[in-house]
């Protein structure tokens, strides 16, 4: 029964923050965003003490029920487990797991770093080794291309049909870095889950290690009745986290993630979830730390390769005869990141933000990407050579869990000045080819670009735009739908006064 | 009449013939109607011209295996046979049509009847190199496409813009006119004359040329259909009941172009569409406005640029069971007219000759896209209008599948080069602007 509602809600906070990764709509994050806003490092980071302390509370009552149930990264790994142990029965091998000794070096070591990073500011390395980062960057690289591409399908038959119930989306690659560690990240954590069950969670998973200071001391535990126990070791074998320890008969609480499979599988009644107060037994078995550390190194030396690998832009044009042929647009140089509209500054957006993903795979102009930098690796940042922070979307402040991007309406846009528009007089058309344009100042929708004559002394003589600083806000509006190409003439850069705000 | 025409015919008399015998019956059709297309003579010399003429500007392309655009072959060749058996002879064309390709592709799919069996009108295009020698090699090119030595019409393409300025720096100042005046007396050319885009002093002026006899205009191409007849702009082209009155003063032979106005007389606003539902249920749209302009006795031909074979289908009914229009008619469709007017849409018959845009812009998809969202009844007013949610998602989805996002609108640096272009004198910078203007409402939610 135990197993049945860890299982149930489990598929329920899976399927529902996938969605959430995967939804292009904007519609999900009303019923949804929840779930995101409670998971472990969002909250940390957003100083949700509401949701820190409910976590802390319920692992401390129930033990890492958080990680069998509400981790989306943890989720999976038992989905891959569960389809290596199903095969396994089918060739009478009942036996996929035994006891083993934790990896205590490995364990404290992640997360000792982890830690350091999180005081130091280093959020990459953060998000690399939290399971929400990874979850979100796996999900949003991987299956959100081919969520989109059966989407398109549906858009395909829907244009067919004449309804509007679908639309299309392109596909494009935001980040190849990004791309690779997600591949990396899905590799590593799957070959675990695959050999070794929760191996993640309870040898890497700093988020894990986290909880297992609370979870060995946990009010309600699985224990193991001596008496009845008659050593068949089938809880044992079947235990994902390979904490349960027969020959002594105990289980190792720091890495016991409540999946109750063994209360299930015990024929002998031996094993019971039940209060554990009474008679104090947590036993933590001794590990001893071995000297070498090479898995953590392969996972470290194989991400910093990634990590030197350049962004390549998706290169895709639709060429039809009739038409002129349309350059793609090129980043321009950027001396400060443009952060999203609701980042209180960008400095505190780096420091916030767990690289999750969710505000890129939701932004809908395609304006959101992770940034290929070293120092705010796969942090999103924003640029506009696809579309543009249009006026009337807010919807990345909406799905931002970690309070990196504050909630805010669209009329509150217009008070956060992130960038700032630069006019490039030696691309601009009206200069280069002594055309009439203004393109820029006719779409920019807060009206902070002026037309200024090229020559002040001549009335008759072009109008060129000129940026009027303070209205000025980065919505990219103007670098976007300017003519000039590969590089616009106008270009956003981030304010150097929203770096500290 | 074919085979399978003959088992519709057939079919239905008998089936007349059995619910006549049950039970009295309004409107049981008369046993065999004329089959015949309509036939107009060219007074001047005694051509015999089918009142539905076929205009070869808006054939379906296909891609070639290098992705370039090429005309259909297949289709059109299709489309000709049912054109000429169904009795229409006659076949205008341009070398600036479809991106240069139509005059050749009308020669392959014409050149397999004997050349006395249709008539080939043709345009001196010469829109951008106006010099004598682009001419003369335009001119002989088009006898190449076609694969004919003569041309039954030739024309002026496109002049009244400019006034007569442009017609002299594109034909008499290089002497184009003398010259096709000689190739008209050496039987090369057996009719001249011009087709007209613009306001009423240019039409004058050539009329003015015709009455002082210093060219002879053998017969005279303009724009006209029951919209146009009263309310074209008035600014910049002249409404047809004028032009249409001048030319019959003077006899002479009148070939109509835009009957539908680019499709969007197929395509009216719901409330019209239900008026000539309401009085004709089995009548398409389209026949209304075909009727209207055949009406008129000094017409030789109607121009229909079938694109394939429904409207062909189509339009052969209307001119083989061809009506003329009563007075009472008349009248409705004036009043039909003064309805589709009140709708806010542009002007664009999608003749494409804005195009390429040099920034990119789907210049006649987007306004093709605007129109249809107003005749379909997509266009939304305000917020507090039914269904506005709907309605507004289906404009911005349409917008999308329709037009690529770098081709829309927003992306229109007003540099003015397709004004010239525009033979419906359209402001299309600020049309683009206009609809740029709606769909920042709609996307924005402030309408």
């Amino acid at each position: 029964m135990l197993k049945k509602i860890r299982i149930a809600l489990a598929v329920i906070f899976f399927t529902g923050i996938t969605l959430l990764l995967l939804d292009i709509t904007g519609a999900l994050h009303l019923w949804l965003g929840w779930m995101a806003k409670i998971q472990f490092l969002p909250a940390v980071m957003a100083v949700n003490l509401g949701v820190i302390i409910v976590l802390c509370l319920l692992t401390l009552v129930f033990g890492r029920v958080y990680c069998s149930v509400i981790c989306p990264l943890g989720v999976m790994q038992d989905g891959i487990a569960r389809i290596r142990v199903n095969a396994l029965r089918r060739k009478k091998n009942r036996r996929p797991y035994q006891y083993k000794k934790e990896i205590k070096w490995l364990r404290y070591g992640v997360w000792a770093v982890f830690v350091a990073a999180l005081i130091a500011g280093i959020q990459p390395l953060v998000a690399l080794l939290a399971p929400y980062s990874a979850f979100g960057r796996i999900v949003s690289s991987l299956f959100q291309p081919v969520y989109i591409w059966i989407n398109n399908l549906f858009a395909g038959i829907a244009e067919h049909a004449g309804s509007y119930a679908f639309y299309g989306k392109e596909v494009w690659l935001r980040s190849l870095p990004v791309l690779l560690v997600a591949i990396g990240t899905l590799v590593l954590v799957g070959v675990l889950a695959w050999t070794g069950g929760r191996t993640y969670c309870n040898a890497v998973c700093p988020i894990g290690t986290t909880l297992s200071f609370l979870s060995r001391f946990a009010m309600f535990r699985p224990v193991i009745d001596k008496d009845k126990c008659k050593n068949c070791k089938v809880c044992e074998h079947n235990c994902k986290a390979s904490c349960i320890n027969i020959q002594e008969h105990k289980i190792d609480y720091s890495r016991c993630v409540d999946c109750f499979n063994c209360i299930e599988d015990c024929k002998f009644g031996a094993l019971r979830y039940r209060f554990a107060w009474k008679r104090s037994n947590s036993s933590v078995p001794e590990g001893t730390s071995e000297g070498t550390d090479t898995g953590r190194r392969a996972f470290m030396t194989g991400t910093a390769v990634l990590l030197t690998s350049t962004l390549v832009d998706a290169q895709e044009k639709k060429l039809d005869g009739g038409y002129a042929e349309i350059m793609d647009k090129k980043v321009p140089e950027r001396t400060v990141p443009v952060t999203p509209f609701g980042s209180k500054s960008v400095k505190d957006f780096y420091d916030r933000c767990t690289a999750c993903q969710l505000c890129v795979a939701a932004c809908p102009n395609d304006v959101l990407r992770p940034s290929g930098s070293l120092e705010r690796f796969m942090q999103p940042e924003m640029s506009y050579e696809r579309g543009y922070c249009r006026p009337e979307c807010v919807r990345c402040s909406e799905v931002c869990p970690s309070g990196a991007i504050l909630g805010i309406s669209k009329e509150q846009k217009t008070e956060y000045r992130v960038g700032i528009a630069h006019v490039n007089r030696d691309l601009c058309i009206v200069e280069t080819q002594g055309t009439t344009c203004g393109n820029c100042a006719r779409k920019c929708p807060i009206g902070a670009i002026s037309m200024v004559r090229i020559n002040p002394e001549d009335p008759d003589s072009l109008l060129r735009p000129s940026v009027i600083e303070e209205k000025c806000i980065g919505c990219g509006a103007c670098e976007n739908l300017c003519p000039a190409r590969p590089i616009s003439a106008i270009t956003v850069d981030g304010r150097r006064d929203h770096l500290n705000a | 009449m074919d085979r399978r025409d003959f088992l519709k015919i057939s079919g239905a008399g008998a089936v007349a013939l059995g619910t006549a015998a049950c039970a009295p019956k309004k409107n049981a059709p008369a046993a065999e109607e004329p089959e015949e297309m309509v036939i107009r003579t060219n007074p001047r010399n005694g051509d015999r011209v089918s009142l539905l003429g076929y205009g070869c500007m808006r054939w379906p392309m296909i891609k070639d295996a290098d992705g370039n655009d090429i005309i259909d072959q297949d289709a059109v060749n299709e489309m000709v046979d049912y054109a000429m058996a169904h009795g229409i002879n006659y076949y205008d064309t341009s070398p600036a049509y479809l991106r240069g390709q139509s005059e050749r592709a009308a020669g392959i799919a014409l050149s397999r009847y004997p050349r006395d069996s249709y008539y080939i009108a043709t345009k001196l295009s010469n829109f951008g190199d106006n010099s004598r020698e682009a001419s003369l090699q335009m001119y002989q090119d088009s006898f190449k496409d076609l694969q004919t030595d003569y041309f039954d019409y030739y024309l002026f393409h496109s002049i009244g813009r400019g006034g007569i300025e442009a017609f002299n720096k594109r034909y008499v100042d290089n002497g184009m006119l003398d010259f096709l005046r000689g190739e008209k007396e050496k039987g090369r050319i057996r009719n001249l004359g011009f087709s007209f885009h613009g306001n009423q002093e240019a039409f004058d002026a050539f009329m003015q040329k015709y009455d002082s006899g210093e060219i002879v205009w053998d017969f005279c191409q303009i724009e006209m259909n029951y919209v146009d007849w009263k309310y074209a702009d008035g600014v910049r082209n002249v409404n047809a009941d004028y032009l249409y009155a001048e030319l019959d003063k003077r006899e002479i032979p009148v070939v109509i172009m835009e009957p539908l106005l680019g499709g969007r007389l197929a395509n009216v606003p719901a409330n019209v569409a239900d008026n000539f539902k309401q009085r004709e249920p089995d009548s398409s749209v389209a026949s209304w406005a075909f009727r209207f302009v055949g009406s008129y006795p000094r017409i030789l031909t109607v121009l229909s640029g079938m694109a394939s074979m429904d409207p062909l289908i189509d339009n052969v009914k209307t001119f083989t069971h061809f009506r003329p229009m009563n007075e009472e008619e008349i009248e409705f469709m004036l009043t039909q007219a003064a309805l589709i007017k009140e709708y806010p849409m542009v002007n664009c018959t999608d003749c494409k000759y804005c195009m390429p845009c040099p920034w990119g812009i789907d210049i006649p998809g987007i306004f093709k896209h605007y129109n249809t969202s107003i005749t379909e009844g997509t266009f939304v007013h305000s917020s507090e209008q039914k269904n506005y949610r709907k309605i507004r998602n289906a404009y911005l989805v349409s917008y999308n599948r329709a037009i690529p996002t770098l081709r829309q609108a927003d992306h229109c640096i007003s540099c003015g080069e397709c004004l010239m272009h525009c033979p419906q004198s359209i402001p299309i910078p600020q049309e683009l602007m206009r609809i740029n203007r709606y769909v920042e409402k709609l996307k924005q939610d402030t309408l």
